[in-house]
């Protein structure tokens, strides 16, 4: 199981699967503290028309229009959501709801009119991604990862989504003091001077790539439960950020790698063949630990709530 | 095209076949219970919950077809199926609500939680389902975006059935969720169970949901219970026209999008039945009598020409040369210049009632000052509409000095 067989089958959708948990779960912190959590939900399904868009005009799946497409239609539906919000005078969470469906339908209508059978976009593989397949053809062992020809082979989703989830850490760490700040005293924050409004766009724009860089690779499912589960489960582990974002890290990793191990090697345990999504696994997994920690998480009452 | 065009005529009247009219219809039903239901869930503001009901469906449809499988039935049966998703989407609202209440987690992080795990492990079922023999026609994708392709006739009647009993639970139920809606505290206080009114309602919402699945699909039933709300809210103000607009909005998506779908079979129902809903969104969002975009605007020149006129007769009062364009405008089509920009006989009395008016409000707002009404004062609304004759006399009686006009004060 330690072999070249695994180097080539599934170290790769591993480190894909364990990277997009970590760029999903390090954002995820600070939106779930902040009350947004549900815009993970809102970006992974706005990011299909963009998505579906740019393969329409540029006519390839490279990342570099993918990524435009995602945030072109981000942009868009922030507009639209706006735009409903001041003409209407609709409360925001009911505009975000008409604004972010009616993008996926739209998208889903896009993507079942065009001809994208040559390519792997569909609706299906938009909500459970293509873990599985993300395979290192180059690979023969354990060797290759310091052979360059076969590096040279690694699936493109695996530098991609590393850049990404590198790029959220260090941002992170940079912003760090401003980010705590406003996240848990706004207006304290904007008396120091800070742009808070400038730092609540750059987290939603950063869980926008995020997204978009893990929902290319591993579907929206993950997108959605990384983006929530891990931290969530963090938050009743700890009173300190620092620790939450350690423990999401944590967390994440240990669905995405379980999940997977799970969705390929499971079934065999159970004498059939074929393996399991192992994006819905993952998701499964991460819904499990987030039920453990409900039920026995040091911190998981809010303060002052009483035992029982 | 024109074969399509037939075919969606013929839906659209019915014309398509038995069938296509029992889908057509059965859709409508739904949508006008999705439509009137949403609106109390709209108003609840809990319209999000009803996102992670519908994904927690998922699990429910999977192990459902496995169990009936397993027995030895057939793994399709629509009603096996919605009994299945009801189970599990309970199970999913029960774990949104235990978490929000049970752990320090909010219940926008409770809902995602949901949504999305029970989502996951709906997917990895369906997965089990597609490697085994009977479950490769099994056409359980259907349910993720809706289907009404090759719809059963059993399957059309058991949707329309759920769409009637749904409204007959709000017709029955709509007094208490209204009460629960707009004031929980004193709906409680008259002797209503808001616990179990909300329940209802959920499980209204619920039985909504389920019953939709098949046409619109669990990843957008959600949008089939806002958008119409959230549209009709726009139309008034008074909330039982809100809910019957919301259901004829939600009936009328249902119906269209049912009958454009079966004029275009390869395409999923849901997302043509959401955009269908969304373009109406979009109508009443620029035709609205009161919040519509159109109505503001109209609002807006109105105002806009009033306060022109308004300045125009005081300055022509107090011999100012006016430059505004629009101004002139105003006044020229009123008669009130001539195109030489001098006062004619009419902008001369105009503009003498102008500052005699101007005067007054000056003495009004100087007695009604610590008065909350006195932004009623406002120079712009004829003074005899906002006050009586006794006290404009009482006003005149302060204006002691002639007004004379084209002079200089």
């Amino acid at each position: 199981m330690m072999g070249a067989e695994f180097v080539q089958l599934s170290l790769t959708p591993i480190l894909i699967g364990t990277l997009s948990a970590i760029a999903c779960a390090l954002p995820g912190n600070f939106l779930i503290l902040r009350r947004q959590a549900l815009i993970g939900d809102a970006i992974s399904h706005v990011v299909l028309p963009g998505i579906v868009v740019a393969f329409l005009v540029t006519g390839s799946l490279a990342s570099l229009p993918m990524l435009a497409g995602a945030a072109g239609a981000a942009l868009v539906a922030v507009f639209l959501i706006e735009t409903i919000r001041r003409l209407g005078r609709i409360e925001p969470g009911a505009a975000m709801g008409v604004v972010f469906t009616s993008m996926f339908a739209g998208g889903v209508l896009l993507l079942e009119q065009s001809d994208t059978s040559g390519v792997h976009l569909d609706v299906e593989h938009a909500l459970m991604g293509n873990l599985e397949s993300l395979i290192w053809f180059d690979a023969t062992g354990w060797a290759s990862l310091l052979d360059p020809a076969a590096v040279a082979g690694l699936p493109p989703e695996l530098p991609r989504i590393a850049l990404v989830a590198a790029a959220i850490t260090v941002l992170m760490l940079v912003f760090w003091r401003p980010l705590k700040l406003s996240t848990f005293d706004e207006g304290f924050a904007a008396t120091l001077g800070l742009p808070v409004r400038l730092i609540g766009l750059a987290l939603v724009a950063v869980s926008a790539v995020a997204a978009v860089a893990a929902f290319d690779a591993v579907g929206s499912i993950i997108v959605i439960a990384m983006f929530i589960c891990p931290p969530a489960a963090a938050r009743l582990m700890t009173e300190r950020l620092e620790h939450q974002v350690a423990w999401s890290v944590l967390f994440a990793t240990l669905a995405a790698v379980l999940g997977y191990v799970l969705a390929g090697y499971g079934p065999l345990w159970f004498g059939s063949p074929n393996a399991v999504s192992a994006a819905g696994m993952i998701a499964t997994v991460s819904g499990a630990i987030l039920a453990i920690a409900c039920i026995a998480a040091p911190h998981r009452r809010r303060i002052g709530q009483p035992a029982g | 095209m024109s074969t399509s065009l037939s075919v969606l005529a013929d839906a659209l009247l019915l014309q398509g076949g038995y069938n296509a009219a029992l889908v057509a219809i059965g859709a409508a039903l739904l949508g006008i219970a999705a439509g009137a239901g949403g609106t109390f869930l709209f108003l609840r503001k809990r319209a999000l919950v009803s996102d992670a009901i519908a994904h927690a469906t998922l699990p429910g449809v999977g192990l459902a077809f496995l169990a009936m499988v397993a027995f030895g039935l057939d793994g399709r049966s629509l009603i096996g199926l919605i009994a299945g998703s009801a189970l599990s989407a309970a199970a999913g609202l029960f774990a949104v609500e235990w978490i929000t209440r049970r752990t320090r987690l909010a219940e926008d992080t409770a809902i995602g939680a949901v949504l999305s795990v029970f989502f996951g492990f709906g997917i990895v079922l369906l997965t089990v389902i597609q490697t085994q023999s009977q479950g490769r026609q099994a056409g359980l994708e259907g349910f993720l975006l809706g289907s009404t392709a090759g719809m059963l006739f059993q399957d059309a009647v058991v949707i329309a059935v759920g769409g009637v009993l749904a409204i007959a639970a709000l017709v029955a139920l709509r007094r208490p969720m209204t009460m629960v809606a707009f004031d929980p505290g004193f709906a409680a206080a008259t002797g209503v169970n808001t616990g179990r009114v909300d329940m209802a309602m959920m499980m209204l919402v619920l039985a909504v949901t389920v019953t939709g699945l098949k046409i619109v699909g669990l990843v957008l039933i959600v949008a089939l219970l806002i958008i119409p709300a959230v549209a009709a809210r726009l139309w008034s103000e008074r909330t039982d026209r809100v809910i019957l607009a919301a259901g004829a909005i939600g009936g009328v998506s249902g119906y269209l999008g049912a009958a454009i779908s079966a004029a275009a079979p390869g395409l999923p129902t849901g997302p043509i039945i959401v955009l269908v809903s969304f373009a109406l969104f979009l109508g009443s969002l620029l035709f609205a009598p009161q919040r519509g975009v159109l109505a503001a605007a109209i609002r807006h020149r109105s105002f806009q020409l009033r306060l022109h006129r308004r300045q125009g007769l005081l300055s022509l009062a107090r011999s100012e040369p006016i430059f505004d364009p629009l101004t002139l405008r105003v006044l020229q089509r009123e008669g009130l210049i001539r195109t030489d920009r001098v006062a004619t006989e009419d902008g001369r009395a105009a503009a003498a009632r102008a500052l005699r008016d101007e005067r007054r409000f000056e003495i009004a707002r100087e007695i009604h000052r610590d008065d909350p009404f006195a932004h009623r004062y406002d120079g712009l609304t004829p003074i005899e509409d906002v006050m009586t004759p006794d006290e404009i006399a009482e006003i005149d009686r302060l204006v002691n000095r002639p007004l004379s006009v084209g002079a200089p004060a």
